[in-house]
């Protein structure tokens, strides 16, 4: 029986890339960020899983608005880096898990979540750079990866009790797929940021640290919260922090939750602010 | 009976929702037509005539000619799309966030090293943070005008 022993949270800032791909990850304003994934890097290399579940949005690159799914699946075998407009990363090619992937589509539409099967995408920043932070700069990623692409370009996106509740639908999939596959599964994006408008900036670091805190101990809680609180206190872009809720949906110790027998052990805890116009935050969750 | 949209009321913010989508459709498949080179190369020899081959308002046209990133906005731009533009233009999107703010580049970077732009005074339109309508432009260009 295939099982989630972890989940992992970051944001994916396409600047954390392009700082990385251009060699100036050693440069102080850059050193700040990469300095809060030197323990996962040695983590994730410790604790290898057979395969990654990966929660994030598309950016207008596989998607345009000719068709915009509210969550979609990568069902392929492999999926290429994405020209964004600026060339493709250097990044490797993004090996799939189809086998696993068609399981877990199987299994969550049944249970009444509408996914979208998509058997070819490009992948662009929100899910190579998380890679890219959590691994370095390798020849190969450790381990075939799902894509999970979710809607928070155009709203209405998925409320946060829905993602929550998506990830549970996840985890039970997982659970009942017959091979022993140790699977991880990461939520990407955030946290406080705003790319548009006369308020672009906005950065809230005392509401971001209140949903860390909520996210590790109350997620049932904290996946109740509208959305229109997440834009006024974190900005029009802080609402990509719902696809953290998917993650955390998936994790053993719901339902039931409130920090109780079964709550996650919380293995590496960073925020900073900024990488170029954003807050990065970023967790690491052990099922116990 | 309307649809509830409370973000309404959210200074310097416009929510990429179903109905800016709608006004803008034309407008950010132009955007998304530049993730090829071909297309950049041609759109750049002649900008004029490639936004004609869209069937845009005369409008959307010269908010993009202005590289005017609010004004394409509220005509139903996304950041996501027009960020294809700044893309071909060779800026970063921490200078297309900055220059819809009348910030400079150096002010704008200024502001995100010392820990962003604050939500006080930011969160409902009315209140007097930075962002509201009667703070605009920001930085140095802001002054100027009300010297």
């Amino acid at each position: 029986m295939a099982r989630i022993t972890a989940s992992v949270y970051t944001s994916h800032v396409p600047a954390i890339g392009a700082a990385l791909d251009l060699g100036k990850s050693h440069e102080p304003y850059w050193e700040k960020v990469f300095g809060g994934y030197e323990f996962s890097k040695q983590w994730l290399r410790d604790n290898t899983p057979d395969v990654i579940f990966l929660v994030y949005n598309d950016h207008a690159t596989a998607f345009s608005l000719e068709l915009i799914p509210t969550f979609a699946i990568g069902c392929a075998a492999e999926f290429q880096p994405a020209d964004e407009g600026w060339g493709p990363r250097p990044v490797p090619v993004v090996k799939g898990h189809p086998e696993l992937a068609a399981h877990i589509a199987q299994s969550v539409i049944q249970d009444d979540f509408d996914l979208t099967i998509v058997n070819k995408m490009p992948v662009d920043h929100g899910l190579t750079v998380p890679l890219s932070l959590m691994c370095g700069q390798v020849d190969a990623w450790p381990c075939p990866v799902i894509p999970f692409a979710v809607n928070v370009v155009q709203y209405p996106v998925p409320s946060g009790r829905r993602c929550y509740n998506l990830g549970r639908a996840i985890r039970k999939a997982v659970e009942s797929y017959d091979q022993p596959l140790k699977v991880q599964i990461w939520g990407t994006g955030g946290m406080s940021h705003q790319l548009q408008g006369p308020r672009a900036g906005l950065i809230n670091r005392e509401w971001d640290n209140a949903f860390l805190d909520r996210l590790i101990a109350d997620p049932a809680g904290l996946s109740q919260m509208p959305h229109i609180d997440y834009v006024r206190e974190a900005g029009s872009e802080g609402i990509e922090l719902v696809m953290w809720l998917i993650a955390r949906g998936a994790m053993s110790d719901n339902p039931g939750d409130a920090a109780g027998p079964g709550t996650p052990r919380v293995a590496h805890r960073f925020y900073h602010v900024p990488a170029s116009n954003t807050a990065v935050g970023h967790l690491i969750l052990e099922n116990t | 009976m309307a649809l509830d949209k409370p973000y309404k009321d959210i200074p310097g913010t416009t929510i990429f929702d179903a109905e800016q989508s709608r006004l803008g459709y034309h407008l950010n498949q132009f955007c998304m037509s530049l993730m090829q080179a071909a297309n950049r190369a041609r759109f750049k020899a002649d900008e004029r005539a490639y936004l004609d081959e869209w069937p845009m308002t005369e409008e959307q046209k010269h908010a993009v000619l202005a590289r005017d990133l609010n004004w394409c906005i509220r005509l139903g731009g996304n950041i996501y799309f027009l960020a294809k533009i700044g893309a071909t233009d060779g800026k970063s999107f921490q200078q297309m966030a900055g220059s819809m703010t009348g910030m400079s580049e150096e002010e704008y970077r200024d502001m995100m090293i010392a820990g962003g732009r604050s939500v006080e005074g930011n969160r409902r339109i009315g209140e007097d943070g930075t962002a509201q309508a009667h703070r605009q432009p920001q930085g140095r260009a802001g002054r100027k005008e009300g010297a």
